[in-house]
């Protein structure tokens, strides 16, 4: 049951837009940065494979720069 | 899902954002996520107390959430005009180190070499029983207190009340000595009054900052965010002046870089440069402004007993023009490395008439063996341009520690210091004897011993008991390779207040467990002459007590009762009541209490209900009354001095066997010597250890990787530490740098005691090593 965190980077210009797409999401929180062009993105799913799935589909969204991973939990769900 | 931090895997969603936040510090310097901080912390059934953050001198406001009676969030106060509701890393995570499993909660005493866990009473019976029988066998002079600049007001005030009033020694210093001192001399002999005359504001009106040794994107995050913010929204102007490349280099519009010691030099070509071009502010000169030169070639401090007074004497500006010819800006370019083009691009800075200029400083100006001095000839720049207390105008030297103004400075928990000005006064002796009702004979006229010269008489044995409470010597002294050993001697009797267990608490005879921060109510003052209050928030665990009752427990013991006629529940009030006695009046006056719990805090002078943003100032300051614009009321003639102060070297330089400068400092996740915030998993995680900053061509030189152990070594010992290249800061070729916060890391260990003979000040930024792969 990962619950991870990451620094996501926007194109330029494209923070607003990176924090729709992302807000999207269901398994992710997003934490936009007040100033400057950075989003914190914590995602809970239910398992690695999911997990796996959610990082490509983050990965290939047109607004993202680059995705750094930062911590991973693993945990269970109910806990 | 129970929606609150109590349940597990939120609060591990929680522990997740807080990683990603403290990596983006890392990367973003002032980086805030404001919005985060109200809508990610679920209200449920929290209450918000509110208080200032525990962390660093700036003050910020924080609310705490309570639940069920335990601490489990916090977030900024969006009415504290300090942060405007921000915080940093270590202001977000503070309360996460309350519950750490070796909090200290009951009292420890060490018998046959074992710590045995002691009914508090017990222990301090034995303490009062060992500081009493050390009086009588060896005199008062024979027993010490160390405190700190995190110490809150009624802490500062009762161990000062308690050594000077009760007992009758000047033997009070603290951490503040290691830290502010040498602003406080430079205030005094400048302006003849301590603390900066503007405030935070500043930072909304200035065109230009520029820092002087200062890397406020790690020590000051929150003030740096405010000024990135008008970088970014009104093009301010951010101009780094240091010896090494930081994350506020980086985040600056402009780094120069210079010589370790030579910013005295640098400085003194600011002025010639002023002068030479006509970018003096006559008017203001003339009638606000005095001339004077001091004694040179002073010393370092390095001898035991060492002893020193400057004198005085008046020049004139003719003079003072002639003193400067030295420092011409192709003269001081060659020993500085800063290049002519960058000294007047500085001079013409502070030169331009049309320009609102703020200089910030901290441990780069103050730890240094001529942090008077440096501390003078700033202020000498925004003298000579009258750029001084005004909105964006002005000298500002920021603190460290979060009540090293309002305690250490204020309450005065210094050898020479009373609350209401020093021992060697005859009417502050006086004052101090009426509020305490004491005999005024019983305070000492003569100051004893600073801090380092504290522990060197310890070494001596001299000194035969010691009671350190807030603060850690043993990982912050320098030169800790004497120190230690000093305090592991069976001649001395040493007590340590603490939270946690730290290498000072390892060679304690008694071990007192002190409430935390929120465990117990208490003021302190910041930077801007803020003072703060807040209420107990929350229970502390076992048996621990706020360090202001075991100082008064102990006085009471010893037969002082009467002097600490102060109830448990509200002894922090009363005596914050008692202590504003002091300060009374239109160039001191203190908030009334009424008004502290209402507001997030208020700025003395609080004269008529109002905070006093900018002394000296007549348009803002009620105490200016001598008819003119500006009036530096703490100088009998209502004048500040410009101090003529030379340029002179460091006592110790880089050689061909030590040929490397060792600098050290902080970094943003830690707290000082890191007891605290090491014990915040997501702070120690982000930051595990202490390293060793190299630069890549010195790096390469001598063989070293990233990451690689290496050990630096200088005449007074020696630290095998980890190889840092090209990551979080760049020395300059030929200097090293090393943070303090590591305790398994000594740093500390080959640092040089040398300090500024006016301050007595360490200097923690220059001495000389050789650096080896192991």
């Amino acid at each position: 049951m990962p619950i991870k965190s990451y620094l996501a980077h926007p194109q330029e210009d494209k923070k607003q837009a990176l924090f729709e797409a992302l807000s999207k999401i269901e398994q992710c929180e997003v934490i936009p940065a007040k100033n400057e062009d950075l989003l914190i993105v914590v995602t809970d799913t239910n398992s690695q494979e999911e997990e796996d799935k959610l990082k490509k589909l983050m990965e290939n969204i047109d607004s993202l720069k680059l995705l750094s991973m930062v911590s991973g939990f693993n945990t269970p769900k109910n806990d | 899902m129970n929606n609150t931090l109590t349940n597990r895997r939120s609060f591990i969603k929680k522990m997740a954002a807080l990683s990603a936040m403290t990596a983006a510090a890392s990367l973003f310097p002032g980086i805030l996520f404001a919005e985060e901080q109200i809508k990610g912390i679920p209200d449920g059934d929290l209450e918000w107390k509110k208080g200032p953050c525990r962390f660093c001198g700036v003050g910020c406001g924080i609310l705490v959430g309570v639940e069920n009676g335990k601490a489990v969030a916090v977030k900024g106060d969006p009415n504290s005009s300090v942060n405007k509701g921000l915080l940093c890393v270590k202001g977000y995570h503070q309360i996460m180190c309350i519950q750490a499993s070796d909090r200290l909660k009951y009292a420890l005493v060490k018998k046959n070499g074992k710590y045995v866990e002691t009914p508090l009473d017990e222990a301090l019976d034995l303490v009062a029983e060992k500081m009493k029988d050390t009086i009588e066998k060896h005199g008062k002079d024979s027993v010490a207190m160390y405190t700190s600049g995190q110490s809150t007001i009624p802490e500062g005030y009762v161990a000062s009340k308690f050594m000077k009033g009760a007992i009758g020694t000047n033997n009070l210093d603290c951490n503040a000595r290691l830290c502010m001192a040498s602003a406080v001399t430079g205030f005094l002999t400048t302006f003849g009054a301590d603390e900066p005359m503007g405030c935070y504001e500043d930072i909304d009106h200035a065109d230009y900052f520029i820092t002087w040794g200062n890397n406020m994107a790690e020590m000051h995050p929150v003030l740096f965010s405010r000024m990135l913010e008008q970088k970014n929204r009104r093009g301010a102007k951010i101009i780094d002046f240091a010896t090494r490349t930081t994350r506020s280099s980086m985040a600056s519009n402009k780094s120069i870089l210079f010589e370790p010691q030579t910013d005295l030099a640098v400085a003194n070509a600011i002025c010639y440069e002023i002068i030479k071009n006509g970018w003096v502010n006559k008017k203001f000169v003339e009638e606000h402004v005095n001339f004077n030169k001091g004694l040179t070639n002073i010393g370092y401090g390095l001898e035991d007993k060492f002893s020193f007074k400057d004198k005085a004497t008046k020049i004139n500006f003719e003079e003072y023009k002639a003193f400067l010819a030295d420092y011409t800006p192709e003269k001081v370019a060659k020993y500085s490395r800063v290049s002519v083009k960058d000294i007047k691009y500085l001079a013409a800075i502070y030169g331009d008439p049309n320009k609102k200029v703020v200089s910030y400083w901290c441990m780069g100006m103050n730890q240094h063996t001529r942090g008077t001095w440096i501390n003078n000839l700033v202020y000498n720049i925004h003298l000579l341009t009258g750029k001084i207390s005004q909105p964006g105008n002005g000298p500002f030297s920021l603190t460290g520690q979060p009540s090293a103004c309002g305690t250490a400075r204020e309450v005065g928990t210094f050898t020479h210091k009373l609350p209401k000005g020093v021992v060697t006064n005859k009417k502050h002796r006086e004052l101090a004897a009426k509020i305490w009702k004491v005999p005024v004979d019983r305070i000492p006229s003569k100051p004893t011993y600073h801090a380092t010269e504290m522990f060197r008489a310890v070494d001596r044995g001299d000194i035969k008991f010691i009671w350190t409470q807030v603060t850690n010597p043993l990982v912050s002294l320098p030169k800790t390779s004497r120190y230690r050993p000093a305090m592991e001697k069976e001649s001395c009797f040493v007590v340590v207040s603490d939270v946690f267990p730290t290498p000072t608490s390892d060679v304690a005879d008694v071990i007192l467990p002190a409430s935390w921060h929120i465990e117990k109510s208490g003021m302190y003052g910041n930077s801007e002459r803020r003072t703060q209050q807040w209420d107990k928030m929350i229970e502390g665990p076992g048996e621990t007590k706020p360090d202001a009752w075991m100082t008064i427990e102990v006085a009471k013991r010893m037969g002082y009762g009467d002097l600490f006629p102060y109830s448990e529940e509200n002894h922090a009030e009363e005596i914050y009541n008692e202590y504003i006695q002091f300060h009374k009046g239109a160039k001191h006056g203190m908030a009334p209490l009424e008004v502290l719990k209402e507001q997030s805090g208020a700025i003395w002078p609080y004269v008529n209900g109002k905070s006093t943003q900018w002394r000296f100032n007549a348009e803002y300051d009620p105490a200016c009354t001598n008819g003119k614009d500006f009036h530096f009321y703490g100088k009998k003639d209502g004048k500040a001095v410009i101090w003529q102060r030379p340029y002179e070297p460091a006592p110790e330089v880089p050689s061909a066997e030590y040929p490397f400068w060792l600098n050290t400092g902080r970094v943003i996740e830690h707290w000082h010597t890191g007891s605290m915030t090491r014990r915040i998993p997501v702070l120690h995680k982000a930051m595990p250890n202490a390293y060793l900053e190299l630069h890549p061509e010195d790096a390469k030189t001598l063989g070293i990787s990233n990451g690689e152990n290496v050990k630096v070594t200088s005449k007074r010992g020696s630290c095998i530490m980890p190889a840092s290249i090209n990551e979080r800061g760049l020395p300059t070729k030929g200097q090293v740098f090393a943070p303090f916060f590591d305790e398994n890391l000594m740093i500390n260990d080959v640092t040089i005691d040398a300090f500024c003979p006016i301050s007595k000040e360490p200097d923690y930024k220059k001495c000389a090593v050789k650096v080896e792969k192991v």
